[in-house]
């Protein structure tokens, strides 16, 4: 099964593993994502006032582009490149005066016709978490995992709809499929303080504080994410909260593409886990998942 | 001779809606008194609670010959359940239990308990209501109400009455006070009904009452009207809002829950305590309009009384725990009756109760305590505190069984489930089907003045319409 594949600017830099751990995994799983030629940023942000369409110029590019290759389903691994195509898409299909504005604009003809989905939903609803854990070949048995959504991942529930938005569960039952146990920790679904991070950098801190230190009294022993923006102010924050609270106990974030390809077999010396902040290998090597 | 009531068999029933039920003579209640009255006297009342009763009692001092089917064990209904109620402050059970009495003895009021209404034939004047007893496992024409069967039951579990905040027996009555006070079986709790073994009831009952062998029972009632008054339900907030903890964390509750709490007939005799350890609770938070007023995510309306009663809760709590802190979010209050705002005035100034204007937005448990993070819209600020318990205004709701029972009667629900009248300002009792009436919170959700104003509106409706009837008859002869 060949699934057209949109990376997104930061699986080029920053969440390098995200990406490459998601491709490794796919071809382990059987199915493979064919990279879209010549995408273009998604935007990274959806916009946030009615009338900016010409934001929305280059996701809906990005959808039509999927659509003239052939491909019904677009996928993506980012939460944000998810939300911002995946709400696109929803004016694509449900506000006929926006659309004509967009694609009037572009010269192009796109009506929605292209189903957006996160790699977990392939996984879940393509693959199913029954035939994930039976391809799995190293079960992460021991391994507590803090199942982190973050904001883009679910909201708008209208707009997304991958699963509950309040109290959401593909997370945790990827991680069940993984062979490891998810812990219910109520912070599960806060916000990271995602941009806040490039001018109000305490309030990250705070709320990445919240998020890891409620994850840890419930007994986790690593985050896992989808988003590189909360993976890096989940992770980059620690240094920061250990210089104000000296008691704070760090704890490792990493993208649930890594945890999967461990459950995979693949050795975690690929895994680039030396670019994390917080070092997950003496966790993973406790636990037996990681050998020594 | 269309009025004499055809009670015991009837051949015209449609035996296919039901194969196992037999029909026969009714288990409890002798519908004598109403076949000795035309059919123009007789009245049906569809629940048994402040509203039905006022219904029933007005019709029965007036001389109509009323039926009242409701498919608990005992009248009396929701308002049985609160402890004291605005803006007066009395006891609930000492305002209802006199009229509940009344009505089990009133000689023109006949109680049909577990029951429902199966289907309906006929027209106005003259309906035929087929209703289905439904098996109580207890012979209530041979049943004293001694209550030997209750105390000597050795099965406990959660009790529905006291919103699981406490025990119940699987032979039971609702309430002590339960009117008819005759027990019922809950065959899912009933150790010999479910294993085969115990069988103590039917061993102590002094005459011989229990009858595990009964069986369901069909019987048709002709009546000239009927009054609906069905009441209401707490929204299902456990299961519809993760976010306040579904249900999961023991010290958030709804509003009704808590009436059981402050009630001297509650689970906890009215000591205010909270259900994870029994202590009591010093920080307490009330949340109003939880899944009120949400038109995105639940249910778009008002439902009108929480702003009152929270403001009850508060006080009461303040009574029981003079040093414990109140905190209640809401995002505007609400209080349009006579003597209500004053109620609102004094709970502020008077009680130092403290009224945060936002809504709370998530709540779970940290180091014993529920944590309440909500915002002050007022200052613009985010709120977080830490209770001991936390009680919710959750949405009220049509009781279950409305739509069902909407389709038999030939009514029709709105978009909320709640019954839809002929007019909303100048006919609010009648409905589009002539001779069926409707009444209290099952027509919109409305504090208990109101309902049995209404209740009693709905009696003198059906007064005027047989009366009609009576003189059309006059004016034929």
């Amino acid at each position: 099964m060949k699934y057209p594949y949109f990376p997104g600017c930061t699986l080029y830099t920053k969440a390098k593993k995200l990406d490459e751990a998601g491709r490794e995994c796919s071809r382990r799983l059987g199915f493979e994502l064919d990279e879209l030629p010549d995408w273009t940023c998604c935007g990274a942000t959806f916009p946030l006032v009615n009338d900016y369409h010409i934001a929305m110029s280059g996701p809906t590019r990005i959808l039509a582009d999927t659509k003239d290759q052939g491909g019904d389903k677009l996928v993506t691994l980012c939460s944000v490149c998810f939300n911002v195509l995946k709400r696109t898409n929803y004016v694509m299909r449900t506000d006929e005066e926006r659309r004509a504005k967009i694609t009037d604009f572009i010269e192009r003809d796109y009506h929605g016709e292209t189903e957006v989905m996160h790699y977990l939903q392939v996984l879940r609803d393509d693959i199913g978490f029954d035939q994930l854990k039976e391809k799995v070949g190293k079960p992460l048995e021991g391994l507590k995992v803090a199942c982190y959504y973050g904001c883009l991942l679910l909201r708008p529930v209208k707009e997304i709809g991958l699963d509950n938005m309040e109290n959401p569960t593909i997370f945790e039952d990827f991680v069940r499929a993984l062979g490891a146990e998810p812990v219910e920790f109520p912070f599960k679904i806060e916000c990271c303080g995602a941009f806040q991070t490039v001018h109000s950098m305490d309030v990250a801190t705070r709320c990445s504080r919240n998020i890891l230190n409620s994850a840890r009294n419930s007994g986790a022993d690593l985050v896992i994410t989808t988003c590189p923006l909360c993976q890096f102010n989940l992770d980059d924050r620690q240094p920061e909260i250990l210089k104000s609270e000296p008691d704070f106990a760090t704890i490792p974030v990493v993208y649930f593409t890594q945890l999967l390809a461990l459950a995979l077999e693949m050795s975690a010396a690929d895994l680039g886990f030396e670019r994390n902040l917080i070092d997950p290998l003496p966790v993973l090597q406790a636990k037996g998942v990681v050998g020594d | 001779m269309g009025d004499v009531l055809n009670l015991n068999v009837n051949e015209s029933v449609d035996r296919t809606i039901a194969a196992e039920p037999v029909i026969g003579p009714c288990a409890f209640g002798n519908l004598e008194e109403l076949e000795s009255v035309p059919l123009d006297r007789r009245v049906m009342v569809i629940g048994g609670g402040i509203c039905g009763i006022t219904a029933a009692i007005d019709l029965g001092n007036a001389g109509y010959q009323v039926v009242m089917v409701d498919r608990l064990p005992s009248i009396g209904g929701r308002m049985l359940q609160l402890s004291e109620t605005f803006p007066t402050l009395d006891c609930a059970q000492c305002t209802l239990t006199p009229r509940t009495v009344e009505t089990g003895q009133h000689p023109k009021v006949t109680l049909k308990m577990n029951c429902e209404v199966e289907k309906l034939d006929g027209g106005p004047g003259d309906f035929k209501v087929l209703i289905r007893q439904k098996i109580t496992y207890v012979d209530w024409n041979k049943c004293t109400g001694c209550g030997t069967c209750i105390q000597k039951c050795p099965t406990k579990s959660a009790a529905m009455f006291e919103r699981d905040a406490g025990l119940m027996t699987a032979i039971y009555t609702l309430s002590p006070q339960a009117v008819p006070n005759k027990p019922v079986i809950d065959a899912d709790r009933c150790r010999y009904l479910t294993k085969g073994k115990c069988g103590v009831c039917a061993k102590v009952c002094p005459v011989g009452a229990i009858d595990y062998e009964q069986k369901e029972s069909l019987f048709e009632v002709n009546v000239g009207a009927i009054i609906v008054a069905t009441g209401f339900d707490v929204y299902d907030w456990k299961n519809k809002m993760p976010e306040l903890g579904g249900g999961k964390i023991p010290d958030v509750i709804d509003g009704l829950t808590f009436e059981r709490y402050l009630s001297a007939s509650g689970p906890s005799a009215g000591a205010m305590v909270r259900p994870s350890d029994g202590v009591e609770p010093k920080e307490i938070v009330f949340i109003q309009c939880v899944g009120s007023r949400n038109p995105e995510y639940h249910k778009s309306y008002c439902s009108r009384v929480c702003c009152m009663y929270t403001a009850k809760h508060a006080r009461l709590y303040k009574h029981k725990v003079r040093d414990g802190q109140v905190y209640i979010f809401y995002i505007d209050i609400r209080s349009t009756g006579k003597g209500y705002e004053q109620f609102i005035q004094q709970s502020v100034s008077e009680e130092g109760i403290i009224y945060i204007r936002g809504r709370a937005a998530k709540l779970y448990e940290e180091n014993g305590k529920v944590m309440v993070q909500g915002a002050d819209t007022l200052t613009g600020r985010k709120v977080e505190i830490a209770a001991d318990l936390v009680v919710l205004a959750a949405a009220l709701v049509p009781n279950e069984g409305a739509l069902e029972l909407a389709e038999i009667l030939g009514l029709t629900c709105n978009k909320d489930g709640f019954f839809v009248e002929e007019d909303y300002k100048l006919s609010s009792i009648e409905t589009e089907r002539q001779g069926i009436y409707i009444a209290g919170c099952c027509q919109g959700i409305k504090d208990i003045a109101d309902t049995s104003a209404q209740g009693s509106a709905a009696a003198s409706k059906v007064q005027v319409f047989l009366s009609s009837i009576r003189r059309q008859k006059q004016n034929v002869v």
